[in-house]
């Protein structure tokens, strides 16, 4: 399986992003920088967290609006997989390819440590190696984490499922603790913790592996099946 | 905006415009002489800022010369941007650390964030990748409103720069007392990595080479800061904001990314950050160094403001700037490389070989001066010394045991000391993870960082006890060296060096000057025996606001390598079981200690006496224990002794505690700072092994289950308590304090 891992000026997640693909997953991954960029040879698009245009106006909203969005959208309308990590989460808000927004830590700090999250759907194409209500340890690294919608939206998220991370001690004040959520399709998911900071036991945590893996795994069944 | 044009060189002669500029008169005379005719304005402002106190060292120079800097494996040493030291494999281990204390004073937020930025340049100035950044703080005691706006936005700024940049901040320090009320510090030290064949250095070499400047145009911000850095703090301070920069992290993100570009091109010559004093220091320096000479174009340097004037563009201290020298006709190669980031980047003059420093703005030549002047040739003076007077009096006090009555109450009350409490609530607040190398997190001895690809990690610590400083200078600037090199080798590191941040008084005063000078002697002493030369470093004195100075705080980053990452030890109990054994003997030594202060409210008498080939030898067996695969977890004894040490073992969550048992009296056994010292646990079949390699550890007690926490003499229990009673009055000591009403 073949990563896309995005790279806007003031991204700092990149490498890490695609160490986690390459070294430890072992897959390829190419780091894109966002200018010129082709997505049409790449199977999966990575966002990476960071501080994409300094969060300058608000996070997220300029890296919302260049280019390359217009190819990750149309790499998300064939179905294929995208993931928004922390910025890049963020991105996927503001650029309307997931619902809500971000509002400022309830705190109105950085925080920057492990939390537990439970796996409130595992059947998404990121999370079939969970089981269902697995309690995971990622780290969270944001001073905008604090995930708002309207009631409406939440009824649908909730109504459809889309909510598949929830931190079991809300750490930053998110609607219904939400930590992740994907889109309708099913192949845009968007979270702030950081799975690609947990794919070493000796960094603290490999639990962000399996959602790695889900995603290649269902990659594979499903390019087996299409070819 | 500065009216220049009309005050002539005579006007600046006849009402000694340059004493408020930082010139004395005897150096305003020797400008005179060096230039052959009377500086103007311009001329004044670049001399003045390069001969200042954070430019040129002028006091400091000859006790910086006392520090050992060699050694086999440094590469570079002081006097370039960052000291390098090899790691093997063909990587270098590149850091430095610099204060920006008095910006940090009057505006905390940007003061801090540009410290951090600053010493971000330095090191990836010299061609390599920012690894971890790593604090060291002083604020006063937490109970003005002040000070804890001061704490609380120094924190904010740390977070806000580092974390956009998306360098880790490891670790660090803070500490506390009344010394620093008025005059907080704020030393920042970053750590890089780095190939043997990219090191950079700051030179202006090849005649007809081509300067160039890259990243953010020049502001009028930060206009004379060395200068202002190299005054006393006064009460109306507050006029000097606008001497404080203000930074752009996301301009040094870009700025750290196009340079490590550029590094890989070989029409790059030189390249160097603009730090203190701007665009004057940089280009002064570089070609200082080559031994050639720099002409500079005032009309191309980027602006942000209309209408600079020359004494403005070279003393700005804007951020996030870059000077580089290009090899000439290959410079449109380096100017896309930053174009690519959306920096600019444009050529403003070249390399000459008249050794001076000419600078033209308008068609006319604004100033022309011989460049060794500026930076070799800088004035230094032998300050007067004298002991100070209080240190005879401390030194004839007797070491006398204090009374305890309650040891229990009074570890609560340690483990409640901002300077030993948890610094989790600051911490928090740093991405302490980013670049997904950090194997041990903020909090413990040192900070652990792994070098990917490899087996091996860099174990990094800062540290100076200000306390034992203030009350023996020389035995506390051994203590400051000692104590860091007992951090590294307690994560299973040995250590490579040092680089030291010296924070002082005004040294015109020449009992601050003495202390200077014996704690420089101190740490030189040290470095020597412990192997761990001062490969940078950075000077900041005139702490001093009110006639009050800061005690002496010569802090001390250092840097260890881990050879391999089965030697990483933890500083926590590890399993339950575990034999605890305390290295190093324990005697009544109460100067300078947390219990003095709680007790006495004050600090006095004797610093603990240290004796370093003891501590080395000691270092040397616990690291081959460790090595050897004998050690579950070490700790070294610091501030609040061995009673501090044996509940911060228990602090992991992991529902362990402890049982041991003391000899002697029991206040000097748990509550005496005696250097040397460390704590120790070992798995019960390993003891005969540890025993035989360490040669003196007193067996104490042993590791628990159930949280249980207990401290015995022969005949009584001193302490039981809950550790996870102790755990949450060290957690929650300092956010408490922030909320009580002042």
């Amino acid at each position: 399986m073949k990563f896309a891992v995005i790279v806007f000026p003031g991204s700092n997640c990149d490498r890490d992003m695609y160490h986690a693909a390459k070294d430890v997953l072992k897959e390829d991954a190419d780091l894109v920088w966002y200018e010129n960029s082709n997505l049409e040879n790449y199977d999966g698009v990575l966002l990476p967290g960071g501080f994409s245009y300094g969060d300058y106006l608000r996070s997220g909203a300029v890296a919302s609006t260049s280019n390359v969005m217009k190819q990750i959208k149309a790499h998300a309308e064939k179905g294929k997989p995208v993931l928004g990590v922390c910025n890049g989460f963020q991105i996927l808000l503001e650029a309307g390819l997931l619902p809500g927004a971000m509002l400022r830590n309830k705190n109105l700090a950085f925080m920057c440590h492990q939390e537990p999250l439970a796996v409130a759907n595992n059947q998404t194409q990121f999370t079939t190696e969970y089981a269902k209500g697995e309690i995971v340890r990622f780290p969270i690294a944001h001073g905008e984490g604090n995930y708002f919608c309207n009631e409406q939206t939440l009824a649908d998220l909730k109504a459809n499922d889309q909510i598949v991370f929830t931190y079991e001690n809300n750490p930053n004040g998110s609607v219904a603790d939400i930590a992740g959520i994907i889109n309708e399709q099913g192949n845009v998911l968007g979270m702030m913790p950081h799975p690609e900071r947990a794919v070493e036991e000796l960094l603290g945590s490999d639990d962000g592996l399996k959602l790695f893996q889900s995603v290649v795994k269902n990659w594979r069944e499903s390019y087996v099946v299409n070819r | 905006m500065l009216l220049t044009g009309d005050i002539s060189p005579e006007k600046i002669e006849q009402e000694q415009l340059y004493l408020d500029m930082g010139l004395s008169n005897q150096e305003y005379d020797m400008v005179k002489n060096i230039l052959k005719h009377r500086p103007n304005f311009t001329e004044t402002g670049i001399f003045s800022v390069m001969w200042s106190e954070h430019c040129s060292y002028k006091t400091s120079k000859p006790l910086l010369s006392k520090f050992p800097t060699k050694g086999p494996h440094v590469l570079q040493g002081p006097g370039e941007g960052a000291g390098v030291i090899d790691i093997g494999d063909n990587q270098a281990v590149v850091f430095k650390i610099e204060s920006h204390n008095h910006p940090s004073a009057v505006e905390p937020y940007q003061g801090a964030a540009t410290g951090v930025g600053g010493i971000i340049r330095d090191v990836f100035s010299m061609g390599a990748r920012p690894i971890a950044l790593m604090n060291s703080l002083r604020f006063g005691n937490l109970t003005t409103d002040r000070v804890k706006y001061l704490f609380q936005e120094v924190v904010h700024g740390i977070a806000g720069y580092g974390n956009c940049v998306g360098v880790p901040t490891v670790g660090g320090e803070v500490q506390f007392d009344d010394s620093y009320e008025d005059n907080p510090l704020v030393n920042a030290m970053c750590i890089g990595l780095i190939n043997h064949d990219e090191i950079q250095k700051g030179i202006a070499t090849g005649v007809g080479n081509t300067v160039i400047y890259a990243g953010a145009a020049t502001g009028r911000d930060g206009i004379h800061g060395a200068t202002f850095a190299s005054g006393d703090l006064a009460e109306d301070s507050d006029k000097d904001r606008p001497a404080v920069q203000v930074g752009d992290p996301f301009m040094e993100k870009l700025l750290i990314e196009a340079c490590l570009e550029v590094i890989h091109s070989d029409a790059l010559v030189g390249m160097q950050d603009m730090g203190a004093a701007g665009l004057t220091s940089s280009a002064s320096e570089m070609a200082s160094k080559a031994g050639t000479g720099l002409e500079m174009n005032l009309d191309l340097v980027p602006q942000r403001e209309q209408n600079m004037n020359a004494y403005e563009l070279m003393l700005s201290e804007s951020q996030e700037r870059m000077l580089l020298v290009v090899k000439q006709g290959r410079e449109q190669e380096i100017i896309d490389i930053f174009e690519k980031y959306g920096l600019e980047a444009t050529a403003v003059g070249e390399v000459i070989k008249e050794k001076v420093f000419r600078l033209k703005q308008h068609g006319s030549l604004v100033a022309d001066i011989p460049v060794d002047a500026l930076a070799e040739e800088a004035p230094v003076y032998q300050m007067p010394s004298k002991e100070a007077a209080y240190v005879k009096a401390f030194q004839e006090m007797e070491n006398e045991i204090p009374k305890v009555e309650n040891h229990a109450e009074m570890l609560k009350q340690l483990l409640q000391q901002p300077t030993i409490a948890s610094k989790e609530s600051v911490y928090d607040q740093y991405d302490s993870m980013v670049q997904t190398n950090t194997v041990v997190m903020p909090g413990s001895d040192a900070a652990v960082v792994r070098i990917k690809g490899t087996d091996k990690a860099l174990a990094i610590t800062t540290d100076c006890n200000s306390r034992y400083i203030y009350l023996d200078p020389e035995t506390g600037g051994k203590i400051a060296v000692a104590e860091a090199t007992r951090n590294l080798v307690c994560s299973g590191a040995h250590p490579l060096g040092l680089t030291d941040g010296l924070n002082f008084g005004n040294p015109t005063n020449p009992e601050v000057f003495w202390q200077m000078e014996k704690s420089v002697e101190g740490m030189s002493e040290a470095s020597r025996i412990l192997n761990t030369p001062v490969i940078s470093g950075n000077v900041s004195l005139y702490n001093q606001s009110k006639g009050n100075s800061i005690f002496p705080t010569p802090v001390v980053g250092m840097v260890g390598l881990i050879e391999s990452l089965e030697h990483l030890t933890p500083s926590f109990y590890q399993e339950a079981g575990d034999v605890i054994y305390l290295i190093g003997e324990t005697k009544a030594e109460f100067g300078g200690s947390e219990l003095q202060n709680i007790i006495q409210g004050k600090y006095e008498g004797k610093a603990p006496s240290i004796d370093l080939q003891i501590e080395a030898e000691r270092q040397k067996q616990l690291l081959k224990a460790i090595r050897q695969g004998v050690v579950q977890s070490a700790h070294d004894l610091a501030e609040g002794g061995l009673g501090v040490a044996l509940a911060e073992g228990t602090f992991s969550g992991k529902g362990l505690g402890a049982d041991v048992e003391v000899s002697g009296n029991p206040t000097a056994a748990l509550f005496s700072e005696s250097q040397s010292r460390f704590l120790v646990t070992v798995k019960a079949e390993d003891k005969g092994q540890f025993e035989n390699i360490i040669d003196h550890a007193t067996e104490i007690g042993s590791v628990t289950a159930n949280n249980e926490f207990f401290v015995r003499t022969k005949d009584k229990v001193v302490i039981e308590e809950d550790a996870r009673a102790l755990h949450e009055l060290w957690k929650g000591a300092i956010p408490c304090l922030l909320k009580s009403k002042a």
